[in-house]
């Protein structure tokens, strides 16, 4: 068995991307049907999308917008003229036996998206070109009954929800991704993160790749190194999270690299991958080759976007997620290794946001990073669920204003994660707030003195940092209550000591 | 000149799923082939001057806003179906084993 390191001195990889993409349309894409996620099964169906005879399809305004506005943030050419295509196919998540799609004449074409990964020689940028991005519509929702492991080979019959059937989705494909060498896996992942990056800050799609509303299918073929051919390409489908990507064209190197250098041959195919394992296995076998019998369109006129809509599209186009993050770490202050953490855990936004609320920047990112990641992490949830950011800024605004120490803030927001209301019902009801009544943190330095009278004698002499085991002593009296920067003022004048 | 053998009329008819004896692939290239030769008189006339057009009407842009409308009942979307089952369509067996 060679392994992804052993094949990589002797193959490169080329690498071909397909992302799609469902807009967060109300309706779908030809008819006014909602598309709500979850929907109780086809009860989001009308004559257009279950393509009864005689129903006229009309394309939905803003999914055109959405979709210049994705090839505009990809640098695309928009097409001044582009027309739909019927994709003809005998499978029954289409009601219509065709899909509506675009075939040679997308909307938008030849752009490209700039990825950043971490190398052995440090950052380095790859430019993925993107060969098109068009328009069609989703496919409905089928499930399989009976036979032994509830694929669809063997099973008896199966079941059609329509509800996905016509909503808006996106197709971005990429030309072909060369010259990545070891780095394949990694430049996959991050064209997909900063692909979901970007179109979610346009607000055009949920991007949220666990409800399908981000699919990427991965073609990976591998060729000797230096021999200036191509190799056979695998397309691997239901690749459902970032890091399944990375885990999807590594491990489908290694497969390819292990049957050529056996002298055996790849076969061009569909091939599913496998969360569990981390493997892929093979798809649906085709009987034949694809033919698809694309012909244009004749329910539905061209799309001839003019000048003036692509131009004020341009315009509302939002800063670019990469330069925000520029722009970002400049204004906080954070290094790249903080800054890349941050990223990695999918709390950029919701630290921005926090310190939007007015929470001050270093606690935002420590607070988030350290104690709510930790617990989420052992509730196997994403930080963001299991608490809200205004809470957050609350409590991190109860720590600057010195009502909270650090060791309350943490009881406090276990308090509220567990429900108990608002960091400050939390505060009232569990009785932890800063003791900052001056003669009640008097009696404690007293009651700390006497019982330590040789280390108030060294204080008193001078010795400040003897200081730290009365400060102690207050604390643990205080249930961690007092402020520690307060007491040590107190108790150090109180012993003739300038603090 | 256009033209359409019996292979290619077999072919269309086994992706879009529909069975067909020997006589009705006869028959049919035969007609097909008929249809084609009528389609080859318009091309003839047709010079590089005239885009082809996939509507009759020259119009662009027709659109509608994104606004949702009713849809149809569980019980009206089905009506038509023949086989039903948990409020879905039920269609035979797609694929047979592996």
């Amino acid at each position: 068995m060679l392994t992804f390191s052993e094949a990589m001195t002797k193959f490169e990889p080329t690498l071909g991307l397909e992302v799609h993409v469902e807009l967060n349309t109300k309706s779908k894409m030809f008819c006014g049907c909602a598309t709500e996620f979850g929907a109780a099964p086809n009860t989001q169906t009308c004559p257009v999308c279950l393509g009864l005879p005689g129903s006229l399809p009309v394309v939905n305004k803003r999914a055109i917008e959405s979709t210049i506005l994705i090839g505009l943030a990809l640098n695309c050419e928009i097409a001044p003229f582009s027309r739909f295509a019927r994709k003809n196919y005998f499978y029954p998540d289409m009601p219509k036996n065709f899909q509506t799609s675009q075939y040679d004449e997308p909307i938008c074409k030849n752009g490209f998206l700039d990825v950043q990964i971490e190398t052995d020689e440090g950052p380095k940028k790859f430019r993925i070109e993107i060969e098109r991005v068009h328009m069609e519509e989703d496919t409905g929702k089928s499930s399989h009954v009976g036979g032994a492991t509830g694929r669809i080979h063997g099973a008896e019959y199966s079941l059609l929800d329509y509800n996905r059937a016509g909503i808006p989705l996106i197709e971005i494909v990429t030309k072909m991704i060369t010259g990545t060498g070891k780095y394949a896996p990694q430049v996959a992942r991050a064209y997909v993160t900063e692909l979901r990056d970007i179109v979610k800050s346009l607000q055009v799609s949920d991007v949220r790749m666990e409800q399908g509303s981000l699919r990427c299918d991965a073609n990976v073929s591998l060729a000797p190194i230096s021999s200036g051919k191509l190799g056979t390409r695998s397309e691997t489908k239901n690749v459902n999270s970032l890091r399944s990507i990375e885990r999807a064209v590594q491990s489908e190197i290694e497969r390819h690299a292990n049957l050529l250098s056996k002298g055996e041959r790849v076969v061009q195919e569909t091939r599913h991958f496998l969360e569990d394992s981390g493997l892929t296995r093979p798809g649906r076998s085709k009987e034949q080759a694809e033919d698809y019998r694309y012909f244009p369109e004749p329910d539905l006129v061209p799309v001839a976007p003019t000048k003036e809509l692509i131009e004020s599209l341009r315009k509302k186009l939002p800063e670019k997620p990469s330069e925000r993050r520029k722009r970002l770490q400049q204004e906080w202050n954070v290094p790249d290794k903080e800054m890349t953490a941050m990223v990695n855990a999918d709390l950029l936004d919701t630290v921005a946001q926090t310190i939007e609320a007015g929470a001050e920047k270093t606690l935002a990112r420590s607070w988030w990073m350290g104690e709510i990641s930790r617990i989420a992490n052992e509730k196997n949830v994403v930080p963001t669920q299991l608490i809200a950011i205004n809470d957050v800024v609350e409590l991190i605004n109860l720590i600057s204003t010195g009502e909270l120490t650090d060791k309350l803030a943490r009881q406090v927001l276990a308090g509220v994660i567990d429900g108990e209301g608002n960091p400050k019902s939390v505060m009232e009801k569990r009785g932890l707030k800063v003791v900052s009544d001056d003669s009640a943190l008097m009696q404690a330095i007293a009651a700390a003195i006497a019982a330590q009278p040789e280390t108030a004698e060294k204080v008193r002499a001078g010795n400040i940092p003897a200081s730290g085991a009365l400060i102690g002593a207050v604390m643990k009296s205080t249930g961690g209550q007092a402020n520690a920067a307060r007491v040590r003022e107190l108790l150090l004048k109180h012993l003739g000591q300038q603090p | 000149m256009a033209g359409i053998s019996r292979e290619e009329v077999a072919n269309l008819a086994r992706l879009a799923r529909i069975q067909m004896s020997d006589e009705e692939l006869d028959h049919l290239s035969g007609e097909m082939q008929v249809i084609l030769s009528a389609v080859a008189k318009v091309q003839e006339v047709a010079n590089s001057d005239v885009p082809p057009t996939s509507h009759p009407i020259p119009i662009t842009n027709v659109t509608r806003e994104d606004v949702v409308t009713k849809s149809l009942t569980v019980e009206q979307a089905l009506s038509g179906a023949p086989k039903k089952s948990e409020d879905r369509f039920q269609v035979p067996q797609i694929l047979g084993e592996e």
